[in-house]
């Protein structure tokens, strides 16, 4: 880790005060910078928080947001929750895989752009089949819909 | 912002704020909730205060000191419900609601109705006669509805705490500091009867009681904003659209319990709820509404916020806790109770949103009040997120006990698609109900103990309409997948039972199935259910025990006849070319990855059964809609 | 009105019983469990333990609180149902190898999938293929065979603090595991082996080194000497039908000559050696006036390890006297070297010991001469049971026997090393007056008992000293944290690794506390029936000190300098 990744999580512990119980905010700030949990930073953390790191990785590992693979730089979201799946949202997850050529097992584009995972429920219900693109929700998806937004995300990215 | 020392300038302010609210001529309630957001409100909201700047008619964007007369008021509110129609606005005092609305219309909105006090027609509901309703509460959507903790939801600006002081907010905080004791405020909410609204409907006075009872310094309140079941989004819509009443509920439950702090604990997922209860905290503290000795009354109360990671199990309350220390979110066994050891091994009264959006109407209008709500023993009212095949998708609130027929054919406007099926109450705890022969539930009341006699339950209100498209079997796929997804992994039968549920299921949707799945899949949710650690094991198994017992001939259809009645499980259909549409083009031939499809040009193509895989590629190819699941 | 409840029927008095559990084992009537013990906190993950109230409520009985009148069934029909779907499930995701299992006879999950006649899973083989990790010195850890009970991650992070495992992921993708999938051997792994003291299954076993052990009892010119430790006599006889406690050191000396050992000796002797470094140490350093920090012990590797990881700060007060086993391994090895070099022959060193933690002990660089470890192998007294029965000794018929000399005498203080609270007594004979009142007075003084944390004042001439006596890693820990903060003050301080100490080694047949227990009951009844109750009195250890090996070497062969004192 160089001196500024010690800084940032320097600054992130303490702005929670080095307190153990608050490791998953702790973690959830890490991950809002790097996208991510770099290993480092959970060992480093674990030396801060006097946590063992088994625990700290076991922590990381049951919840569903937290992700020790670097992510893309748009996360999509398919909501997958039940008014969707009604909804057919099951096709338009099928068609941004095909676009993006990732499966069930490969969740990340090589060149680092998309990342394309399910979610349970985005609580968007009344606008299914919803998907959303770091945070920002689209409603009323169809496959047709999910082309045009890869689409459009890819020619901002001038690829 | 001056801070509020006491009762008496709390009771000056709400008639300041209600003068200032008064003197505005017009408000303009854009709708900020999660859907219509979604939908752009946020720039409608720009472009109409750009609009009435370049009209130099004086907008207030939220009530301070000065009163302008003849002001407009333009304001984003939380969820006003009805997000099928999104995004929407809502003009007060005239009551109308403006549906679907554009950025390209607001200019018309201002220039007509806000200025020349007539309706835009065509961004008025319309039912499906096409009548048109002027008055947002007589849509049969709001009509039919007794909102009580949603009473704010679209009709206050969510971030502002002066227009929810000015509304009577934080009455029932100044009531319950002054003019009650501990004892009085739990007499009071366990005569109303409440029962929490998250799932397990315990009575709420009563666990209060219990917390009260407990001789300890250091004793929490927790708002359980976890709100994971797929197909639900009260709590969202409460936190989203009135934060400061689930701050009053919690407050009022720690007065009544001697607690002194709180903790909100919020899905991940829900941001935008997490930054109004953010703001709605920061603001009651800044008023003096929350920190120390507040109004005066020596009582002290502080609020933090924990956000989810992303597991459904913390739904679960041991779970909850857990995570909030700083833990994997896996329930652990009882007693001890939440009520004794919870949250850091302290007493802990644990309630969900909704329940405590109830508590503050409870406490300013009495129990006998509510008491006029709901059938004996379920008092009061419900929210449910009425979703799926259903005309009016959206958030929904009526009294306990209203019967289904109601909620889905008055409120929702009837089923989309096609025929009604049955509906799916309380998500991956819940089960299914239906309408055949036998069973008429479309005329139960839904309340805790009706649907509990039929082996559903309320949950926590997410009510999913299926259509005779939907497959029951499949539907009890999808939910035994999310079960068995979020299983912690903690207990045995939980663990590998759902799996193994999944496993079956999978099986018989994909036409493997035979009579004897079934036969396992009763044995494995007979032991999963009595022998699983948590709530959420207990109940895993609900939707495939209720499509079995109501649906049960879909089942065998799968297994024996090697059928999907609904025509949904790919593995039992056939893909068919209609040879009356088929205009011979050869694009499906073309695209068929195992070249199944055979024909000449111009000529009706047909579908090789043993060869198809049926991937549906060619349907999505297909343009004239010649190729269809059979 | 005593309290009492009604299980099948039969009517069970109870006072202060934690759980419905023990009100049930009090009838007569053993629960299945997997994830239950009494010095772990409750975990109720397996749900093999329910039982249906008279409301035909089922309720996990490790987990219910006894009420006054509750009546319970343990074996109805449901229940049974319940029990056999839940051991399907499992052996549904579980290796099936039994033959070839490590564990086999042994294993709870086996016992109990035929104790329920299970004779089918009925569902698919989905189960995954998982790495083995044996990277560790001491531990081998298989995950295929791992049910999830939890018992190694409570054992490891909640009773020793070490936390090298943990539960990752979660639902049926839930593995117990080091961070980031690491292996064994890149955590702070102590080896105590608590984790496969616990573990119902072989996901978690103590490597064996009996490969190594049959192959040099085999080669041709080779001397192979033995040393057994002190709790290895109290528990091997259990698996033969003997009971916890049952002192049986004669009969395993004669069994060892028969697997084919030269030389046999008893680790107690080098326990001796032990005490008379130990106190010399203490004894100077009281009178350097260096007493702002305690002296600690030294015997237990597991708490070394712990010490090096965690609180390497500490490590100057440790005492720097080898363990009994270590010293003599140095001793056997010079005490033959002479003769090895003259007959030609090469002396193998074994040590059966109650632990895992000695494995990786013995590997240690500062425990080899020459590139060569001082105890060449260490196996269990497990390892030990399966060489009986291999060789189909009958060990309830065989005549017990001494130990070889020159190294044939040990005292009582030597003997009680094998329990927590056994050092600080056998330190405190040896620099108290000699005398019977002394002698009851330190029995009495606090320091015996199966707790976890216990502490003494004992009049030592004219100075009180305080003294704490600590099992287990976390007990340690919590103590060490007092001790740091000024809140406690100790002059010494005796850490073993194991809850209850040596008699609760990973090494040893499984057992639940109560037998652990006996065990070290049966240890001071041995030392009751001693002739030498005082290391210092022991007339072998005096006479090395006075002309023999010992005679000015004391410090090279009986200390050690651990490498991770010179770092920082």
């Amino acid at each position: 880790m160089t001196t500024e990744d010690i800084k940032v999580l320097d600054d992130i512990l303490s702005s929670h005060d080095y307190n153990p119980s608050l490791v998953i905010a702790v973690m959830q700030d890490i991950q809002r910078y790097y996208r991510y949990l770099p290993e480092e930073s959970l060992t480093y953390i674990s030396q801060k928080l006097g946590l063992p790191e088994a625990k700290i990785y076991g922590v990381a590992t049951f919840y569903e947001n937290f992700s020790l693979d670097a992510k893309g730089k748009y996360v999509i979201k398919i909501c997958d929750g039940t008014a969707c799946h009604v909804r057919n949202s099951v096709p338009i997850l099928e068609e941004m895989r095909k676009i993006l050529g990732l499966s069930d097992s490969k969740h990340t584009t090589d060149d680092g752009l998309f990342t394309v995972e399910t979610v349970s429920c985005l609580g968007a219900c009344g606008l299914a089949p919803a998907c959303t693109v770091n945070d920002e929700v689209y409603p009323a998806m169809t496959p047709e819909k999910a082309r045009e937004l890869i689409k459009k995300l890819k020619e901002a990215e001038g690829v | 912002m001056s801070r509020i020392r006491t009762r008496d300038e709390l009771n000056q302010k709400r008639k300041e704020y209600l003068k200032a609210l008064q003197a505005q001529s017009k408000q303009i309630l854009v709708c900020g909730g999660t859907g219509c957001v979604a939908g752009g409100s946020l720039k409608i909201y720009a472009k109409l205060n750009e609009i009435l700047k370049e009209k130099n008619i004086p907008c207030a964007l939220k009530i301070g000191h000065e009163i302008e007369e003849n002001s407009v008021g333009l304001k984003k509110s939380g969820c006003h419900g009805f997000c099928e129609k999104g995004p929407l606005i809502r003009i007060d005092p005239l009551g109308i609601l403006y549906t679907k609305v554009k950025v390209e219309d607001c200019e018309e909105i201002v220039e007509k109705t806000i200025i020349g006090n007539e309706v835009v027609e065509r961004l008025l509901y319309k039912d499906s006669q096409g009548k048109a309703y002027e008055n947002q509460d007589s849509i049969p959507f709001y009509k039919n509805q007794t909102r009580v903790a949603l009473e704010h939801c679209g009709k206050l600006n969510a971030e502002s705490i002066s227009e929810y002081i000015a509304e009577g907010g934080y009455q029932a905080v100044a009531k319950a500091l002054f003019d009650m004791t501990p004892e009085e405020i739990i007499e009071e909410i366990t005569e109303s009867s409440l029962r929490g609204r998250g799932g397990g409907g315990f009575p709420t006075g009563r666990k209060w009681a219990q917390v009260l009872r407990q001789d300890v310094e250091e004793k929490y309140v927790v708002c359980n904003g976890d709100e994971g079941d797929p197909g639900a989004f009260m709590d969202r819509s409460m936190m989203e659209g009135d934060p400061h009443k689930v701050i009053e509920g919690m407050l009022i439950a720690g007065i009544a319990t001697k607690a002194h702090t709180g903790y909100i604990y919020v899905r991940a997922e829900y941001p935008l709820a997490v930054e109004r209860l953010k703001i709605a905290i920061e603001k009651a503290t800044d008023r003096g509404l929350l920190g120390k000795n507040i109004l005066n009354s020596g009582f002290d109360f502080v609020i933090h916020i924990s956000q989810g990671a992303g597991a459904f199990v913390c739904g679960e309350g041991s779970a909850l806790t857990s995570s909030i220390e700083g833990n994997r979110g896996m329930p652990r066994v009882k007693p001890p109770r939440t009520v004794e050891h919870g949250l850091f091994d302290k007493p802990t009264v644990l309630n969900n949103v909704e329940t405590f959006c109830n508590i503050a109407p409870i406490i300013n209008n009495g129990a006998q009040w509510y008491k006029t709500l709901g059938p004996e023993g379920n008092h009061g009212t419900k929210a449910f997120a009425l979703t799926g095949n259903v005309v009016n998708t959206g958030l929904i609130e009526v009294p306990m006990g209203t019967k289904l027929r109601e909620v889905i054919f008055d409120i929702g406007g009837g089923v989309s698609g096609g025929e009604f099926k049955g509906v799916q109450i309380g998500g991956p705890s819940g089960g299914c109900l239906c309408l055949n022969e036998e069973e008429n539930h479309l005329d139960l009341n839904m309340d805790f103990d009706s649907l509990k006699k039929v082996g559903a339950m309320i949950g926590s209100g997410g009510l999913v309409v299926m259509n005779e498209h939907t497959c029951m079997v499949e539907v009890a796929r999808f939910f035994m997948q999310f079960t068995q997804n979020e299983s912690c992994g903690k207990c045995v039968p939980c663990r590998e039972g759902t799996k193994r549920m999944l496993e079956l299921l999978t099986d018989i949707t994909e036409g493997r199935g035979t009579l004897q799945h079934i036969e396992m899949l009763e044995e494995l949710a007979d032991t999963i259910s009595n022998t699983a650690l948590c709530g959420l094991g207990k109940t895993a198994a609900s939707p495939v025990v209720s499509t079995l017992k109501y649906f049960r001939d879909e089942y065998i259809s799968h297994v024996v006849n090697h059928k999907c009645p609904a025509g949904q499980c790919k593995a039992l259909v056939n893909l068919v070319i209609d040879s009356d549409k088929c205009k011979g083009c050869t694009k499906c031939a073309r695209m068929c990855p195992v070249s199944a499809i055979s024909g000449e040009l111009k000529k009706a193509h047909v579908i090789d059964v043993e060869k198809c895989i049926k991937c549906g590629t060619c349907i999505d190819g297909c343009k004239f809609g010649a190729i269809r699941y059979e | 009105m005593a309290k009492y409840m009604i299980v099948d029927g039969i009517r069970v008095e109870f006072t202060d019983e934690r759980n419905v559990l023990q009100v049930v084992q009090k009838a007569g009537i053993h629960l299945p469990t997997f994830c239950y013990y009494t010095e772990l906190s409750i975990y109720g993950a397996c749900r093999m333990c329910m039982v249906e109230d008279s409301r035909g409520s089922v309720m996990a009985a490790c987990s219910t609180p006894p009420r006054d009148k509750m009546e319970i069934r343990t074996n109805t029909s449901r229940l049974h149902d319940y029990r056999k779907m839940i051991l399907e499930l499992l052996l549904a995701s579980h290796c099936r190898d039994c033959t070839i299992c490590e564990k086999d006879g042994r294993c709870r999950l086996q016992m109990l999938a035929t104790r329920f006649g299970l004779n089918q899973v009925r569902f698919k083989d989905t189960r995954p293929e998982m790495p083995i990790d044996d990277s560790s010195i001491a531990i081998i850890r298989n995950p295929g065979k791992c049910i999830l009970c939890g018992d190694c991650v409570r054992m490891c992070n909640e009773v020793q603090h070490v936390g090298a495992i943990d539960f990752a992921y979660r639902g049926s993708n839930a593995i117990v595991t080091p961070a980031f999938g690491r292996t064994l051997a890149q955590t702070d792994c102590v080896h105590c082996g608590q984790c496969a003291a616990v573990c119902p299954t072989a996901a978690i076993v103590v490597k064996s080194d009996l490969k190594n052990v049959w192959k040099a009892l085999y080669a041709p010119n080779t001397r192979t000497v033995v040393q057994v430790a002190p709790a290895v006599r109290v528990a091997l006889g259990e698996e033969f039908g003997l009971k916890p406690g049952d002192n049986s050191i004669g009969k395993i000396f004669t069994a060892l000559r028969m697997c084919g050992f030269n030389t046999v000796f008893d680790t107690s002797f080098a326990a001796d050696l032990t005490i008379m470094e130990e106190s010399k140490e203490l004894v100077e350093k009281l009178k350097k006036g260096d007493t702002q920090m305690p002296l600690f012990t030294s015997c237990c590797p597991g708490w070394i390890k712990f010490v090096e990881t965690k609180h390497p700060d500490l490590m100057p007060y440790v005492s720097t006297c080898k363990s009994p086993m270590e010293m003599f391994g140095a001793v056997i090895k010079d005490y033959y070297k002479k003769a090895d070099e003259e007959s030609g022959l090469k002396t193998v060193s074994v040590a059966v010991m109650p632990c895992s933690a000695k494995k990786a002990e013995a590997a240690r660089d500062e425990f080899k001469t020459n590139g060569v470890p001082d105890v060449d192998y260490v196996i269990t007294t497990t390892e030990l049971i399966k060489m009986i029965r291999e060789l189909g000794i009958q060990f309830n018929e065989i005549e017990p026997s001494a130990p070889d000399m020159p190294f044939s005498i040990s005292s009582g203080a030597g003997m009680i090393f094998g329990t927590t609270g056994g050092v600080t007594e056998a330190a405190l004979r040896r620099v108290a007056e000699n005398s019977q009142y002394a002698m009851k007075e330190i029995e009495y003084s606090g320091v015996r008992g199966f707790d976890g944390v216990k502490s003494a004042y004992v009049t030592l001439g004219d100075t009180a000293l305080r003294i704490a006596v600590v099992s287990g890693l976390g007990n340690a820990d919590e103590l060490i944290k007092k001790i740091k903060s000024g809140e406690e003050h100790f002059d010494f301080v005796e850490v073993m690794a194991c809850p209850g100490g040596c008699v609760s080694g990973a090494g040893q047949p499984h057992a639940y506390v109560e037998n652990k227990k006996k065990r070290a009951a049966g240890l001071y009844t041995t030392d009751k029936s001693a002739l030498v109750k005082r290391s210092n009195d022991n007339p072998v250890v005096m006479h090395m000190y006075e002309t023999g090996v010992l005679k000015n070497r004391a410090h090279e062969l009986l200390h050690v300098h651990y490498h991770t004192c010179d770092k920082k």
